[in-house]
């Protein structure tokens, strides 16, 4: 489960993009774009590892299984990358995030190569499915700085993890945290599923109790989406589409049950555990959420600098051939302009159980469908700040989507 | 050409009998179209009709054989066509009855070859298909001549596709078929059967030269509206426009008028010619009034200007299409649209759709009502939701009914009559196994799903045709449907008091599938006058969020809910509701009034 590289676009899609690639950072000495002339200051890195055992059924990431052979070349071309781009990165870092694929699947020479190449920073965190965590791989990382680690537990139902296509049972994860806490992991999180064919309230009921249980610092529960085209959507897309309904009340028990045991709900598919004197909230996430810039390297991995987004080339290949010739990678640029900017802001924004202030996005505010669904309960509204109510929340997308003005103006009517 | 060497005739057939199949062959019999440059079917020119096997106007095609000019004038098969097909049959003297071997004769075949006969045409006809393996030639010869009267002997057997039988068929036209009668000295009179318009050479007019004779750049006149035009063209259809010096009485051919009005020359018109005009005009058509009505709204309100302009277009050569103004609170602002039939409806909306790119939400058909008020007011109502309240007295249009099916059928025909407030007229049988049912029916109950209804509970089976056969005074009540407590006008509906309830109860049903669930819960109510017959609850949605969004997903995810915003704007907006435009074809989606 793994942040920053969901990449809806094939490979077919970055054709021809090495010729759109960024010329170097003389694009930031403004001018052109009306930017001031000093060098951006990004303090989150986001570092993609696309390599796993093997592929699961339901993934649509940038993810390839296997490659051992190839897994010391690419993290030496990760750190080519970082080092053609260290002008943009902060002196001192906030979030480091290893996220893959399984960035503990990566040979251990190769782990270690890239570890220690690195940058430090307050919180660095690296993803891990359970069976990979063995205590030379929790040694490991801990000697090598890492303080967070993400845990894709998705289910602890035997059954649900086999139809998933996961290698770890539920022993597994449990063996994985502990061997964790035993190398003085003190902040772990775990990745849940809901809406797994076959998924019964009973089961998402065991699931949050053997979660629970293992007191993780955070949990993320999402629900599956089947990407129309993934294997997984062919084989259970009509299952699927009959569960849709059940989900609702999923959503709603996961909220009940969690918040109720001392955790935090504070983004719509996160909860964090409540504990005075530490923020147990992923640092590196509230960073894209606040709507910081943040870097991207590896195949597939996105940036957003300055009103400009690109996204690395999803091939490897392609990925391993352009560090080693001292070049940047084969990207696709997008450039936000300050509207989309800001709907970017209010979108992500509203996933918070932050407020968002009116004054930063009301360019982009329906102000008509603010009154709306004030009126409905459904957003307090104090005139300065905004925030979804809880009943909100679970409808955050279709609120966002009204909540927010469009380019085209006939829509904004 | 002398007259007793023109054969005037068209084909009458059932769609998918194999007209257009005898017309190719017929052409190519008579070398007027070669193999090569054949395309298939060449008389039904629009996409559309070639597409649904369906011919909507008449076009006349002169052909030579043995000495003998033929005019072949095609004829739309439907029964929404009648008037269409009255007009082509009144350029001729005679017509080819066409029937499948394996499927034996259909209701509107033979609606269609009364109208011929009542148009005193000579009746030749022709069993197609008989080299297909499920094939009955004698049986359905007996058929056809118990029918039409005459021996089944004279019933020829061809089969079309492969050739057989067709030069038999030209024999028989020259033969059985008279010469038309016309006097080539007297006045010019030339019948204009139909009319399709040029945007470069304006108005181009079908006619059937009567008596006379024009010749081109002699000043012509349109006897009923008085329009004079000078003729740009005259010539005939071999099939591609073929220019002459003449055309004469008893033949077919075209006037192209220069005229880039349409309205100035009306189909039935008589023209003549200035310098020696006629003194009285040929008999005309009987003018047809739209039956069935229903509103046509652009999805995207801002088509509207396209949409008029669109249906100004489409009315010069359709001239049964009635359209006027509506404006609904609902669908906004639109046309009222008048058809002859279900089929025209049909025709009419995917014309608009396809040739002139529209998008379009159309409303349930009903049919026009007379009402009298309790004032004592009559006002004929197209428009359900302008049904007045204090209501005297509502007649409605009742249809007479042919049924043909197998007899196997006999009773789900019945059972669906029934249902549908059908009067039992009488029951023929055709042949042992065919039989020919006539009902008296509400038209009202026909325009919604009747015809679906009954081919579904004969397995295909049935043949279907029905005329007007006036008004009758009925038991009815109008229907509102409110959403979210607000009356939407384009959902309201005119039904038999009986059929009321378990109408407005399934509407309602219908409907809470339709409507997306929203923020909050819509109840859904049928109601007459402010009592409420039945109601549902669309239930507030509880869950509808993107799952996860990091770094990577931000451009896709916003991209997605702007979709979802866009998907939003197709709706139509009921008070605080959004409704989808599909939910206001719900009646039409009704189980068939099943009890």
């Amino acid at each position: 489960m793994k942040p920053n590289s969901s990449l809806s676009a094939a490979a077919a899609d970055m054709r021809g993009c090495g010729s759109q690639r960024l010329s170097d950072d003389r694009r930031w000495e403004g001018g052109a774009r009306g930017e001031p002339a000093v060098p951006p200051v990004i303090r989150h890195l986001y570092v993609h590892v696309p390599f796993c055992s093997r592929r699961c059924d339901y993934c649509d990431f940038v993810s390839l299984a296997g490659q051992r052979d190839r897994h010391d070349r690419y993290a030496r071309a990760l750190l080519a990358e970082l080092e053609l781009e260290r002008d943009l990165l902060a002196s001192e870092l906030e979030t480091v995030y290893l996220g893959g694929g399984t960035p503990t699947f990566l040979e251990p020479e190769a782990l270690r190569t890239l570890l220690e190449g690195l940058p430090g920073a307050s919180e660095l965190t690296v993803e891990a499915n359970p069976e990979t965590v063995t205590p030379a791989l929790a040694g490991a990382l801990v000697e090598a700085g890492v303080n967070r680690v993400s845990l894709g537990a998705q289910s602890f139902q035997p059954r649900l993890l086999e139809l998933l296509g996961r290698r770890a049972g539920p022993a597994d994860v449990r063996r994985a945290v502990e061997t964790l806490r035993d190398a003085g992991v003190d902040n772990i999180s775990l990745d849940l599923l809901y809406g797994i064919p076959g998924q019964r309230r009973a089961d998402l009921d065991a699931d949050l109790d053997e979660a629970l249980a293992l007191a993780p610092e955070q949990l993320s529960c999402y629900e599956l989406e089947a990407k129309p085209g993934t294997r997984f959507a062919r084989a259970h897309g009509a299952e699927l589409a009959e569960q849709a309904d059940a989900l609702e009340d999923h959503l709603e028990r996961i909220v009940e049950r969690l918040t109720t045991s001392g955790y935090r709900w504070y983004e719509t598919a996160n909860f964090a555990r409540i504990e005075s004197g530490r923020d147990l909230r992923a640092a590196h996430n509230l960073g894209y959420w606040r709507g910081h810039d943040y870097l991207g390297i590896g195949m597939g991995a996105v940036s957003t600098v300055r009103g400009l987004r690109w996204r690395n080339v999803p091939l490897l290949s392609r990925y391993l051939a352009a560090p080693g010739r001292k070049e940047k990678p084969p990207r696709e640029t997008e450039a936000l302009d300050e509207a989309t900017r800001l709907r970017e802001r209010l979108m992500l924004g509203l996933r918070l159980d932050e407020p968002v202030a009116l004054a930063e996005v009301e360019a982009v505010l329906d102000r008509e469908a603010l009154v709306r669904f004030s009126l409905l309960g459904l957003v307090e509204n104090d005139g300065k700040l905004l925030t979804l109510t809880s009943r909100g929340r679970m409808l955050g997308g279709a609120i966002s989507a009204d909540l927010i003005l469009w380019p085209d103006t006939s829509l904004a009517a | 050409m002398d007259l007793s060497h023109i054969r005037n005739f068209s084909i009458i057939a059932h769609i998918d009998h194999g007209k257009s199949t005898l017309a190719d062959r017929i052409l190519e019999l008579t070398h007027a179209i070669s193999k090569r440059e054949m395309r298939e079917q060449v008389l039904d020119s629009m996409d559309l009709e070639r597409e649904r096997g369906i011919t909507i106007k008449a076009q006349a095609v002169r052909v030579q054989w043995k000495g003998h000019e033929l005019n072949l004038i095609d004829t739309p098969g439907h029964v929404d066509f009648t008037y269409e097909v009255s007009r082509s049959l009144q350029a001729c003297e005679g017509a080819l009855l066409v029937v499948d071997a394996a499927q034996g004769i259909e209701a509107q075949t033979l609606a269609n070859a009364y109208l011929a006969i009542e148009n005193n045409l000579e009746i030749v006809p022709v069993i197609n298909k008989i080299d297909l393996p499920q094939a009955d030639p004698e049986g359905t010869a007996i058929e056809v001549a118990t029918l039409l009267g005459g021996a089944p002997e004279h019933v020829l057997a061809i089969s079309a596709k492969s050739g057989v039988g067709v030069e038999a068929v030209l024999e028989a036209v020259i033969e059985r078929i008279p010469p038309p009668a016309g006097d080539p000295s007297a006045s010019a009179r030339a019948l204009v059967f139909d009319s399709s318009y040029d945007q470069y050479r304006g108005v181009v007019a079908f006619v059937r030269m009567v008596d006379g004779s024009f010749t081109r750049r002699q000043a012509l006149k349109a006897m009923a509206l008085g329009t004079e035009f000078e003729p740009e063209e005259l010539g005939f259809f071999s099939p591609s426009m073929t220019p002459v010096e003449k055309l004469t009485a008893g033949e077919v051919g075209y006037i192209v008028t220069g005229l880039k009005d349409v309205a100035r020359l009306r189909v039935g018109d008589t023209i003549t010619t200035v310098t020696k005009p006629a003194t009285d005009p040929l008999p005309g058509y009987k003018e047809v009034k739209p039956m069935v009505f229903a509103g046509l709204f652009p999805t995207d309100s801002d088509a509207y200007p396209e949409l008029r302009e669109a249906l100004e277009k489409l009315k010069l050569n359709d001239a049964a299409l009635l359209y006027e103004p509506e404006t609904s609170k609902a669908l906004g602002f639109g046309f009222r649209c008048g058809f002859l039939g279900l089929l025209h409806m049909e025709i009419v909306r995917e014309r608009l759709e396809r040739e002139f790119d529209l998008d379009l939400l159309v409303t349930a058909p009903n049919v026009a009502y007379r009402v009298k008020t309790n004032a004592g007011v009559e006002v004929e109502v197209h428009n359900p939701s302008e049904m007045p309240n204090d209501l005297d007295e509502v007649t409605e249009p009742y249809i007479r009914a042919t049924v043909i099916v197998p007899k196997e059928f006999v009773g789900s025909v019945m059972e669906l009559s029934g249902e549908r407030r059908g009067r039992f007229d009488h029951m023929e049988y055709l042949s042992e196994q065919r039989v020919m049912l006539i009902y008296e029916l509400p038209l009202g109950e026909i325009v919604l799903d009747f015809y679906d209804q009954l081919k579904s509970r004969t397995r295909g089976y049935a043949s279907f045709d029905y005329d007007l056969s006036g008004f009758r005074e009925g038991d009815l009540v109008r229907i509102d449907i409110l959403v979210g407590g607000e009356p939407v006008d384009a959902l309201s509906l005119i039904l038999h008091r009986d059929r009321a309830y378990d109408t407005g109860r399934k509407l309602v049903e219908k409907l809470r599938e339709e409507i997306p669930r929203q923020f909050f819960d819509v109840p859904i109510q049928a109601a007459i006058g402010s009592r409420v017959i039945a109601r549902e609850t669309v239930k507030a949605k509880r869950k509808d969020v993107l799952a996860k969004c990091y770094g990577g997903d931000i451009t896709r995810k916003r991209k997605l809910l702007e979709k979802q915003k866009k998907g939003k704007k197709r709706m139509k907006q009921v008070g605080s509701v959004e409704v989808p435009q599909e939910a206001f074809l719900a009646v039409l989606k009704l189980d068939g009034g099943k009890k």
